[in-house]
């Protein structure tokens, strides 16, 4: 085979690739406008703006965006500083205790989802703490800290110490130290983690689904009667969901483009 | 941690040290501890906890082996339906993983090593819905698709590929619908760790060994793919952790005669009210995942940063 041919069948596949990845989205998308009570494409009965409007006359739906928010919220709220203070501490230390407490840090990650939800809910309910969406709460924060964790430690790397040496040495206070020196070199990691902790508490199903006890997030709600109760409302809520997601990856991507034209200019 | 302190002073550090003992101890060891524990002791009521009937033993976990025997093509095996399904939900999961591996492969290849810089920009933009896009919308999409009489028979119908409308999801023993949910749901999760890998791959290394001689297939066995293990580690562990783990996927595209281990563990916990022998498969569960996770670490010889990654 010659590298000419390969490349050709390289390219082949990755296009068949991307439309193996987008066209089971535009269908789901494209069902949200047929006027058929089960979410299909085909047949086709005819445009319809009506699984928007019952979406938005939906009370659950409000009810458990609220529930979702909250939720999302609170974890962001917990999982940032504590991700962040797991990767100071586990950065200062060297040798064995690293690596054990290293391994211990990301083990939520290693754990799949029902069995965090299960021993959440086990150990609370020993306090008489009773099943809910706080419990989904500390259930989700046990692997999302893991993850601000790592984009955490991962910048920690190309921080230079010797910064903070010369702000101490300087008489800046140890306060003064974390937010003015190490804290601003920090930020990308922890905006990016504080991101990805909302998005990751709003998707999440397994621990939710075992923690939550009566009440619902829009994940677990949507997720449970998917199959059963399958209604196009649902496509046009996914479809609002992948709207919103083109126009903040055309956004990020202009915002980029005009930064690096920008940093060209100066150069 | 006196470097630590010296830093940021005892306030500081003292703060550092009780968020994550909070996080490490109320939130992972102890649960976890405590659902080991709890998953040797039958549940009880309350008033009988503690009594003469609270007593550790193996029955939890013995339940997966009760029932009645099972029958294949006249054949009965001392096989019951907990034990079928638990050893189905690893081997389809192991599939996942080998299929994602096999399909992101040559693709990481191209992302890496063929196209230009600027063709990579907007590749990756394309790819970014879809990376953005929950596991739950993924597993509805194709729920959609593979409807009976849904969009993917009526197209093959309508080419005269098919006759007659398909059972998509009653395929491979009735799991044909979660492989191809799981392996569409984590795919990505193959790809980039993969891509990853082969972008710190030096491209002189791959034309030293055409210049001397090797075919391309050695190229890649010999060059690409050893360089790449930690790629492959990294995702092979994530794919098969969340296929093994999850519940949406096989919820929205089981067939009448499958279900996956984690329903089994969610019926126990919720439709029996069995929080014990919930937490005795929910072991086993984990169980499975440590082997897998040390298993890849040992045969690629990578630490857990690198499965982490």
């Amino acid at each position: 085979m010659t590298k000419k041919t390969s490349h050709i069948l390289l390219w082949v596949y990755a296009v068949g690739f991307i439309v193996y990845l987008l066209a089971p989205l535009a269908v789901m998308a494209g069902a949200a406008f047929n006027n058929d009570k089960f979410p299909s494409v085909m047949p086709w009965k005819g445009f319809t703006w009506r699984w928007f409007d019952e979406l938005y006359h939906d009370v659950y739906i409000w009810q458990y965006s609220q529930n979702t928010l909250w939720v999302a919220l609170t974890v962001v709220a917990l999982a940032v500083p504590i991700g962040t203070a797991g990767a100071i501490l586990v950065n200062s230390l060297k040798g064995r205790s690293r690596s054990l407490l290293y391994a211990a840090m990301i083990s939520p990650i290693l754990t799949p989802g029902a069995v965090i939800g299960i021993s959440t809910l086990i150990f609370w309910s020993k306090f008489s703490v009773p099943a809910g969406l706080h419990l989904s709460i500390l259930g989700q924060t046990s692997f999302i800290a893991a993850y601000v964790m790592l984009m955490v430690l991962a910048r920690l790397q190309s921080f230079d110490a010797g910064l903070e040496e010369a702000a101490l040495d300087l008489g800046a206070s140890h306060w003064q130290t974390l937010r003015r020196v190490l804290l601003p070199h920090l930020y990308p990691a922890i905006g990016a983690g504080a991101l990805l902790a909302f998005f990751q508490s709003v998707e999440n199903f397994n621990i939710t689904k075992f923690t939550r006890g009566a009440s619902n997030t829009l994940t677990v709600y949507i997720g449970s009667k998917a199959r059963s109760g399958a209604s196009p409302s649902i496509n046009a809520l996914a479809t609002i969901l992948i709207g919103v997601t083109i126009v903040g990856a055309i956004g990020y991507e202009v915002w980029r483009r005009r930064k690096a034209a920008r940093l060209a200019l100066l150069d | 941690m006196n470097e630590l302190l010296r830093r940021y002073g005892k306030p500081l550090t003292g703060l550092a040290v009780f968020l994550t003992a909070f996080w490490l101890l109320f939130l992972v060891i102890l649960p976890y501890f405590d659902m080991f524990a709890s998953s040797f002791r039958p549940y009880l009521p309350a008033v009988d906890v503690g009594g003469p009937k609270d007593v550790y033993s193996l029955n939890n976990y013995l339940t997966i082996f009760e029932n009645a025997d099972w029958h294949f093509f006249g054949f009965t095996f001392p096989m019951t339906i907990h034990l079928w399904v638990f050893i189905l939900t690893i081997l389809f999961s192991c599939l996942t993983t080998i299929v994602s591996l096999l399909m992101c492969y040559p693709l990481a290849y191209f992302m890496a090593k063929v196209i230009s810089p600027k063709g990579l920009a907007t590749f990756l933009l394309l790819l970014v819905v879809p990376l953005w896009v929950s596991e739950l919308l993924r597993a509805f999409a194709w729920f959609i698709v593979l409807a009976f009489k849904g969009p993917l028979s009526l197209t093959l119908q309508n080419l005269g590929v098919i006759a007659e409308p398909i059972r998509w999801t009653w395929g491979l023993w009735g799991y044909s619908g979660v492989l191809i949910g799981l392996t569409y749901a984590y795919i990505l999760f193959m790809l980039f760790p993969l891509y990853n890998a082969m972008t710190s791959l030096d491209t002189n290394q791959i034309e030293a060994a055409e210049d001397l001689g090797a075919k391309w297939w050695q190229t890649h066995w010999r060059v690409i793919i050893p360089h790449s293990k930690p790629g492959i580690a990294s995702g092979s562990v994530t794919v098969f952790m969340l296929a093994v783990g999850s519940i949406l996927v096989p919820t929205l595209l089981n067939s009448p005669s499958s279900s996956w281990f984690t329903e089994v563990i969610y019926n126990r916990m919720f439709d029996q009210n069995d929080w014990n022998g919930g937490a005795a498969y929910a072991f086993l569960l984990l169980l499975v995942c440590i082997f897998f996770v040390t298993g890849m670490m040992r045969y690629f010889r990578v630490g857990l940063a690198d499965i982490a990654k």
